[in-house]
């Protein structure tokens, strides 16, 4: 695995490089005085700034990410020239241990259909006595005791909306201190003193996700503000520890090869890739400051979102999440599995993006933030994986008439009408196995 | 507590099948490797590590030195001891192992041999081993060190010397040294986490291009 996370890394290493190379702009540079104010002065509006972006291109996208991880091979597993029990019929190969349905049931025994649910039991039919009422109660009381298991343990029903900030907050130990503030501000100066090449990665990115979104459009200055100052962070640098990717890095010009001048590119040791702005978009729903917004975002993706675009055996990473899609899938719904085989359309190669994403710019808004909750509930992305085989399941009628690939990502382009909750709900917990 | 790592002797894996090795289908599914120890006198174990290779279950007998003259019988001080919960998936396949005293099912005391059995069921897998294979025994007690005579007998309180005129008061000096130690200490100790950040060297960020090192 991490052979494959290097090799894809150098992958990545040598395509930011030849951008450099053919575009002349160099990785990093500092910026002129005059530059500088009048980036100062433009920092709340940065979305109406309109550079010319058409050279570049994002560093890669989600699907090459994807034939990356389908190529992933254990050279000591073996795997036969003829079909048998060992072949695996979907696109990944590397027999990790994930989660079956019992198993899952247990692991999410909160989602049950006994136990209330906001996303469900919230509904306009349902009175607010038999569950909403009590439990905005208990969750006022855990924010007033700011207790931190009990706001997890609470947060797996689902958190009301004007609840929703503080509890997260609460979960991931953000609370804006002064010197937060602070190293925000400071975070904002080295942005404004050093251009990066990195910056118009990003630049281009909202442009053409976010800024596109009906949703995410408002916020685009936010995103700016965020995700310029995540990519000169530093602390950012502590979680590749337990992170089996590892940042890149560059000498100082002229100095190659001396230790004293290696530098990390970008300071903050992540590169961007198509979508990324999207991890941001959805929690400019919830934070209005930006060095509280930023803060939540740095916490969220050294928590989770990391793992969705590195390659590791943890079980919440990326390829255990598209395993375990795959083999929900082929165990629950053998038939629709074995017909979108057939007509070349692995499941995988529609559901990755999705996962990838979180699901954020999928789902509606408010169905995002009801799963973003689950997340943080039971500290695991494995939802997203189970979420990806209900919404198959759910179309599964479509889907079996379809006869191409294109055929059924256009019965699945289109999830922003779907709810979320009863989805899992219904797949792990009240289908007919 | 210390442990001291004993040199040994492992011999190469030998496959245990049925029916002939090179007509047969399917591949071993059982290995054993010898460890002897050659250059030491029976010792007693402390711990055994090692990583694993794919192995999915583990027993280990053990030779000991017996007091009579008769050479020692081989006894089973750990059976089937599971390294990988499921033998078909990946987990525990690659994993450092730790296996100590008392997890033995018999008193390890005087070892002369060892014996790894490797059972890995699944056929998945082209093959299975365990690597880094160390033996540990018991280091020594720490020394017991011997108290200089003043420590452990405490000379009866003197009377202080007589001051020399015109030097302040030591007792006086040493609470002051104190009290400033204990400043500086506090002052060391209580200075904030948060980093600084900086990612330039000396405010210079200008690079050229990523290295693949």
């Amino acid at each position: 695995m991490r052979k494959a996370q290097g090799s894809w890394e150098k992958r990545i290493l040598k395509s930011l490089n030849s951008m450099c190379t053919e575009l002349s702009i160099p990785l990093a540079r500092k910026r002129p005085v005059g530059e500088q104010k009048e980036l100062l002065n433009k920092w709340n509006e940065m979305g109406t700034d309109e550079p010319d972006l058409s050279l570049f291109r994002p560093v890669y996208a989600p699907k090459d990410f994807l034939e990356v991880l389908i190529n992933l091979r254990n050279p000591n597993y073996e795997n036969g020239d003829s079909l048998s029990f060992r072949t695996h019929l979907g696109l990944i190969q590397v027999p990790l241990k994930v989660k079956d349905i019992p198993e899952l049931k247990e692991f999410f025994v909160e989602l049950g259909l006994t136990t209330g649910q906001l996303g469900i039991d919230d509904s306009t039919q349902v009175p607010p006595e038999l569950f909403e009422n009590e439990h905005v109660r208990i969750g006022q009381k855990v924010l007033a005791e700011q207790d931190g298991a009990a706001a997890q343990q609470y947060i797996r029903q689902g958190s009301p909306t004007a609840l929703r900030a503080d509890l997260w907050a609460l979960i991931l130990n953000i609370s804006s201190q002064p010197e937060d503030i602070l190293y925000y501000e400071q975070l904002k100066t080295n942005v404004i003193q050093h251009d990066l090449l990195v910056d118009s990665l990003i630049y281009k990115d909202v442009k053409l996700t976010a800024s596109n979104d009906d949703y995410y459009f408002v916020f685009e200055d936010y995103l700016y503000q965020v995700l310029l100052c995540f990519s000169r962070d530093t602390s950012v640098l502590g979680h590749f520890a337990y992170n089996s990717a590892s940042p890149p890095k560059s000498y100082i010009r002229g100095k190659l090869g001396l230790e004293e001048y290696a530098v990390f590119y970008p300071p903050n040791g992540v590169i961007p890739f198509h979508g990324f702005s999207m991890y941001v978009a959805p929690l400019c729903f919830l934070y209005h400051e930006p060095s509280k917004l930023y803060q939540i975002f740095r916490e969220m993706y050294v928590r989770f979102f990391f793992r969705l675009h590195s390659i590791s055996s943890h079980p919440s990473g990326i390829v255990s999440l598209c395993l375990l899609f795959e083999t929900l899938l082929q165990t629950y719904l053998p038939q629709l599995f074995y017909h979108l085989r057939e007509i070349g359309a692995q499941p995988l190669r529609i559901s990755f993006k999705w996962m990838v994403r979180a699901f954020s710019g999928y789902l509606a808004t408010d169905q995002l933030l009801l799963l973003w909750d689950r997340i943080l509930g039971y500290n695991s992305l494995e939802i997203l994986a189970v979420l990806a085989a209900a919404v198959f399941a759910f179309r599964a009628v479509n889907l079996m008439e379809v006869t191409s690939l294109a055929a059924a990502e256009a019965v699945l382009a289109d999830l922003s009408t779907l709810k979320v909750m009863p989805l899992l709900q219904i797949f792990l917990f009240a289908t007919v196995t | 507590m210390s442990r001291v790592s004993v040199p040994c002797h492992v011999k190469g894996t030998v496959a245990l099948q049925v029916g002939d090795v090179r007509t047969s289908q399917g591949r071993p599914g059982v290995l054993v490797i010898d460890v002897t120890f050659p250059s030491v006198a029976p010792f007693e174990l402390q711990e055994i590590v090692f990583k694993n290779y794919y192995t999915a279950f583990l027993s280990i007998r053990v030779r000991q030195h017996s007091s009579t003259h008769t050479p020692g019988k081989w006894v089973t001080c750990l059976r089937d001891y599971c390294l990988m919960p499921d033998p078909h998936s990946e987990e525990g396949a690659q994993e450092y192992v730790s296996l100590f005293k008392h997890q033995m099912l018999c008193d390890m005391a005087r070892v002369l041999e060892l014996r790894l059995i490797l059972r890995q069921p699944s056929p998945l897998w082209v093959s299975f081993t365990v690597e880094e294979l160390q033996i540990y025994q018991q280091g020594p007690k720490s020394p017991s060190m011997t108290f200089p005579k003043w420590l452990s007998h405490p000379v009866p309180c003197e009377q202080p010397a007589p001051l020399i005129e015109g030097l302040p008061d030591p007792s006086r000096v040493s609470s002051e040294v104190q009290q400033m130690w204990a400043l500086t200490e506090m002052i060391r100790a209580s200075h904030t986490s948060t980093r600084i950040g900086r990612f330039d060297v000396d405010g210079c960020y200008d690079l050229n291009l990523l290295s693949y090192t």
